[in-house]
């Protein structure tokens, strides 16, 4: 299935909640409503065409012109083939993005969908902070109910890989200057 | 026996039944054991929290991060040509094929692709293959020595050093090659380079039943691997599973055969799987023999990768436009089969020669997600087994 006929017929199922698509690119995404994310990964995982049953991997973008952060899943259905000796068959592939607003960044968890979700979303809050509401590993700190960081400490502040970052001087009394007289942060 | 020792006690009371033993169950307190980060068995440093009743995990939860260096963050600011050597130190068992994945990522978005000769792209085949025997013998010479055999480790790393020698003829590191880069090779071949590559594989192909007769059919590994840690092909995909793992779990899926890039779909290879020769399909020994298998589906690739090489001397292996190419405003994302499994990069640009996103899919990181589903209810040993066999490089889990 090319990437329009499975935006055709996820707008037959699910209309306005399919706010954009974009084929003229390497890399062709439609975008859905946050709210209704969970109920369109059931139906690209179960639909008999398009079985996605792969979640490749969600990416994080920062768009800090829009004032906006995107969650970007990548999808395709692995098809087993008729004969055992045969290798299997790389179906319909389907990249979907949802838009958040950076002030108040949540999107619903699809870990039950694709246990494959739970390491990336915690990576995509803990780098990005995008907050994915119902993940089966949150923990609840000053910055609320959230998935549980996994590359940087527990107690690190900020999301690194935001546009206007701000590194710190120092962690824990560990300094991130190298020169005496240095008074911002080199990255 | 037992029946003497009790006539001259009277005074014991055994129930030799065992009813009122497994009644009273010996009541052990839970305890949390604490594995790695510095710990022999957990290939870099994982660390990994145990909970345990006795000698059974009750549950084992990964904790990583330990190796983190931001490596999405400095790809934001450098150009591609600049960031290969950072790609290198991601996977850095598999420098070449990290190398190969972030290249075809960007002459994807660039439309560079069309323009590498094929000559470039023949070299890029067997440096990739070449990487993964070098990655898979240290996978199976360390898996060896998280089980208790010393000596395969010494075997795999003296074949090892041969395949470093030819990487260094070739481009001068033994580890972080930078070799394959935007737009073809840093280097050509250098002379009688092609001589010594089949000097190696006439050695190496034989090698391989040798190291099946001592490690693979040994009576101790089979018994510490076959039945441990069985994954299902269901579990394997959702998860997210790739490469040898996933192969292991029956599913005949490999991104060389599935979305052929390079000119793969040129080469004639199998692609192996797990069938359950020891124990059940998924266990620990089938992702130990996939990777076995995988070694000699190599050789046969770079035979015929070395085969089409002749008559291509003197075409060019590096395009004048790698180092400075301009990425259009757009974005790409592109995987390729890793030695550990699908490593994937979204590049994002904006016009200029510095990228605006850069995210690499860890094929570890992702592997290493069944940890705490596949070491739930295992004894203790096994779960060295378990995650020694999923073979994870924690450069590439933490990035």
């Amino acid at each position: 299935m090319a990437p329009e006929e499975i935006a055709e017929a996820l707008k037959e199922r699910f209309g306005d909640r399919i706010t954009d698509c974009v084929f003229e690119t390497a890399h062709p995404h439609v975008f859905v409503e946050a709210e209704a994310w969970p109920e369109i990964a059931v139906f690209l995982r179960d639909d008999a065409r398009l079985r996605l049953n792969v979640l490749r991997c969600i990416s994080a973008l920062d768009m800090l012109e829009d004032d906006q952060l995107v969650a970007v899943y990548d999808l395709y259905s692995a098809r087993r083939p008729v004969s055992r000796n045969a290798t299997w068959m790389m179906g319909p592939s389907c990249c979907v993005k949802i838009k958040v607003p950076r002030s108040d960044p949540h999107v619903p968890s699809v870990a039950g969908v694709w246990p494959a979700a739970q390491w990336h979303e915690r990576e995509a809050y803990d780098l990005m902070g995008i907050v994915f509401d119902g993940h089966p590993d949150s923990v609840t700190d000053a910055a609320g109910l959230h998935p549980r960081r996994i590359l940087c400490p527990d107690d690190w502040e900020g999301h690194p890989l935001r546009k206007d970052y701000r590194f710190p001087m120092e962690y824990n009394g560990i300094p991130a200057v190298t020169e005496l007289d240095q008074t911002r942060p080199i990255h | 026996m037992a029946d003497v020792i009790l006539e001259s006690r009277p005074d014991l009371h055994v129930d030799l039944s065992g009813a009122e033993i497994s009644q009273q169950d010996f009541p052990t307190e839970e305890m949390l054991v604490n594995m790695g980060p510095q710990h022999p068995a957990t290939h870099g440093v994982l660390r990994v929290v145990l909970r345990t009743d006795g000698e059974m995990v009750l549950e084992a939860v990964p904790h990583v991060g330990y190796l983190h260096r931001c490596a999405e963050k400095i790809g934001e600011t450098l150009a591609p040509y600049q960031f290969i050597p950072y790609s290198d130190r991601m996977d850095y068992l598999a420098g070449m094929n990290n190398n190969l994945a972030y290249s075809l990522t960007v002459e994807r978005l660039t439309g560079l692709e069309a323009e590498i000769t094929p000559r470039a792209r023949h070299i890029r085949v067997i440096f990739a293959e070449l990487n993964r025997i070098a990655s898979h013998l240290i996978a199976i010479g360390t898996y060896g020595l998280d089980i208790g055999a010393f000596t395969p480790f010494f075997y795999a790393f003296r074949e090892r050093e041969w395949i470093l020698d030819l990487f260094e003829s070739a481009c001068g590191a033994r580890l972080t090659y930078s070799y394959i880069t935007i737009g073809g090779l840093s280097h050509d071949l250098p002379d009688g380079f092609v001589d010594r590559c089949i000097e190696f594989l006439d050695y190496f192909e034989p090698k391989i039943p040798e190291y099946n007769d001592l490690l693979s059919y040994n009576h101790i590994f089979v018994k510490r691997t076959a039945n441990v840690g069985v994954i299902s092909a269901e579990d394997a995909l959702a998860y997210g599973l790739t490469g040898p793992i996933l192969r292991a779990s029956g599913v005949r899926w490999d991104l060389r055969k599935v979305q052929p890039d390079c000119g793969y779909e040129e080469y004639e290879f199998d692609v192996p799987i797990g069938e359950g020769t020891q124990g059940t399909v998924g266990d620990c020994w089938d992702r130990y023999f996939v990777r076995m298998c995988e070694m000699e589906q190599s050789v046969r690739i770079i035979r015929q990768a070395l085969e089409r090489l002749r008559g291509t001397e003197g075409q060019e292996t590096q395009h004048k436009k790698g180092k400075t190419i301009k990425l259009p405003a757009d974005e790409v994302y592109y995987e390729i089969e890793n030695p550990r499994g699908q490593l994937g990069f979204l590049v994002r640009g904006n016009g200029s020669v510095i990228p605006e996103r850069v995210k690499a899919r860890g094929p570890s990181f992702c592997n290493l997600g069944i940890v705490d589903k596949a070491c739930r209810e295992v004894l203790l040993a096994d779960v060295a087994a378990i995650v020694g066999s999923l073979d994870v490089v924690m450069g590439e889990v933490d990035r």
